[in-house]
Order: structure tokens, then C-alpha cells, then sequence
């Protein structure tokens, strides 16, 4: 088995009202040092591919048909052996 | 006419727009629930407004694997008219069946409340009627009804006149260009955030919703 984990960001060119407003509020608790945040998504799959190298096939034909909306998000997958 | 509503687990103006087509238009309805492709042929095939799905994992994102969304490609190809109103546009953006997307509303909140309307581009038939300075007000409720789409996307939207309502006076979700509601090329598919189902009883705050109907029948 394994174990795919997929982070799911916004595109650089898109806006975040969601980021803005807790960099705001950081701003608001006195944390002068963050300058940008940025909010996205964090997916776990547990996969049963025969190979790492099929899991990562798998995982990423999932996040273009439905984890992703590619037209204003990217993202990036991990794969891991999974023995539990 | 003949018109379907599919009805998906979450939606909520599935008996609003079927209860309209009826008494004010005089269609025959039928509701088709998702997990059912659509068998019969039908001159329009409404997505309606709700939460499908719970609105998990994006809004109208799961919708697009129902038997019935998978059968409607088929519909459309054999000439059927499709609308999406509110979650109705946010599942056909998610199919692919209309360009850009549908984002959390800038100020973050869900905002239900009447809103106006103009025109989009000059030449989209489904407004062909309507004159340069008219202004619908039409109720919107959506927390992700800011349409994104990229710049070369926008203008083929212009190029195309497939922009079909842009928000009047004041945009309220932040929405690219002011943007309501677009239609594809051919002007058959149609999807808009604002319900104008919802504003055409006489009880309505307004009773714009009859100009949006009258202007889209006339196509």
C-alpha cells in the first residue's frame, strides 16, 4: 500500500482574501516579520498500486480529474510506502 | 417545452425553477436525480442552485462524475439548451462545459442580498432584446461566486460575446470584468450566479427575473 499526500495551492497570479486576512491579523498581533500568506489544502490517499512508480501515475491522474481545479490552483504529491 | 432539473444530494432551488418553468412558462418538468442518466430529450435541462455534494472538496466539483452530468454531453450535442444557475454555474465550470471557475467571494462571506444587472457583451443573443442602459435586480446567495478566469480566457469570452450579465453599480463577490453569467459560443449553455428564479412572484422584492426568462426564451 501507499500513501500519497498531495498539498494543493493557489496560482501566484490568484488572489487570496483568505491569506490576506491572517496576514492582516498578524499584522494586528504585532508580528511585523510575516510580509505574505498564502492558504491551501492538504489531501491524504491511501493507494493500492502495485509499484511507487504507479502510485504516483494514479495520484496524479486523481488531482487532474478532481483533487485540482487547474485553472487556478497547482500542486505537488509525495508518495510514501504505507506497512500499516 | 420540455425541460429537466437534475437534482443532486444539496440541491435547494431544484422545486424554485421547476415551479417557475411550470406556472409561468408552461413547460412539462421532470426531475432527473443525479445517480439517473437522462434518458428522455428535452429542450432545456437546468442545473440548480444548492450545495451538491455538500459543496466538499470545491464547490460543484463532484457533481461533474453524476450519471446525469455524464449524459448531458450527449444532450447538448443533440441540440438541448442547458442553464446553471448559482451551484448549476459553479458544476458546469467544473465540467468543462464552461470556461473559469468560480472562487470563494472576495470578502469572504455569503452574501444574500439583491444585486443589479446589465448587460455583458454587446452581441450575446440571450440579451439581444434587452436595451444598453436596462438594469435587472435580481437576488444573489453564494459564498464562492467570484468568477476567475484567466486573461486569454476573458477575451475570448469578449471576442465570442459569451459574457451574459455583468454586475451593475456595485460588484459584490469581486468577480474578473464584473462578471454574473456567460454562455458558450453558440449561446445553448448558459451559467449565472444570481437566482432570477427567485424574483418573479408578485411577493418578490423585485420582479426582475420575468426580463431575464423573456430575454432567454426569445433566443
Amino acid at each position: 500500500m501507499y500513501l500519497g499526500k498531495v498539498n494543493i495551492s493557489l496560482k501566484k497570479s490568484v488572489l487570496d482574501p483568505q491569506g490576506t486576512t491572517v496576514m492582516k491579523a498578524f499584522h494586528d498581533l504585532g508580528e511585523k516579520s510575516v510580509i505574505d500568506v498564502r492558504i491551501g489544502k492538504y489531501i491524504e490517499v491511501k493507494l493500492n498500486s502495485s509499484s511507487l512508480e504507479e502510485a504516483k501515475e494514479e495520484l496524479d491522474r486523481l488531482c487532474k480529474n478532481l483533487l485540482v481545479n487547474q485553472v487556478i490552483e497547482t500542486y505537488q504529491i509525495f508518495i510514501e510506502r504505507d506497512e500499516k | 417545452m420540455n425541460s429537466a432539473v437534475v437534482v443532486f444530494p444539496g440541491s435547494n432551488c431544484d422545486k424554485d425553477i421547476a415551479y417557475i418553468l411550470k406556472e409561468y412558462y408552461n413547460h412539462s418538468v421532470d426531475f432527473i436525480w443525479h445517480k439517473n442518466s437522462i434518458d428522455r430529450n428535452y429542450d432545456l435541462i437546468v442545473i440548480p442552485g444548492g450545495f451538491s455534494y455538500g459543496d466538499y472538496l470545491r464547490s460543484g466539483a463532484i457533481a461533474k462524475f453524476s450519471n446525469a452530468m455524464k449524459s448531458l454531453k450527449s444532450h447538448i450535442d443533440k441540440g438541448a439548451r442547458i442553464l446553471g444557475i448559482c451551484n448549476g454555474f459553479q458544476i458546469l465550470t467544473e465540467a468543462g462545459l464552461l470556461p473559469g471557475t468560480l472562487m470563494r467571494n472576495k470578502n469572504l462571506k455569503h452574501i444574500c442580498k439583491n444585486i443589479y444587472l446589465k448587460k455583458g457583451s454587446p452581441h450575446n443573443q440571450l440579451t439581444r432584446n434587452l436595451l444598453e442602459d436596462s438594469i435587472l435586480e435580481i437576488p444573489i446567495s453564494h459564498s464562492e461566486g467570484n468568477y476567475f478566469a484567466d486573461s486569454d480566457t476573458i477575451k475570448h469570452l469578449e471576442d465570442t460575446n459569451c459574457i451574459l450579465y455583468k454586475y451593475a453599480i456595485d460588484n459584490p463577490n469581486g468577480s474578473v470584468e464584473d462578471i454574473a453569467g456567460i454562455t458558450s459560443p453558440d449561446f445553448k449553455i448558459a451559467g449565472l450566479m444570481p437566482h432570477p428564479e427567485r424574483a418573479i412572484e408578485e411577493w418578490a422584492p423585485s420582479m426582475d427575473g420575468k426580463k431575464f426568462f423573456e430575454n432567454f426564451f426569445q433566443f
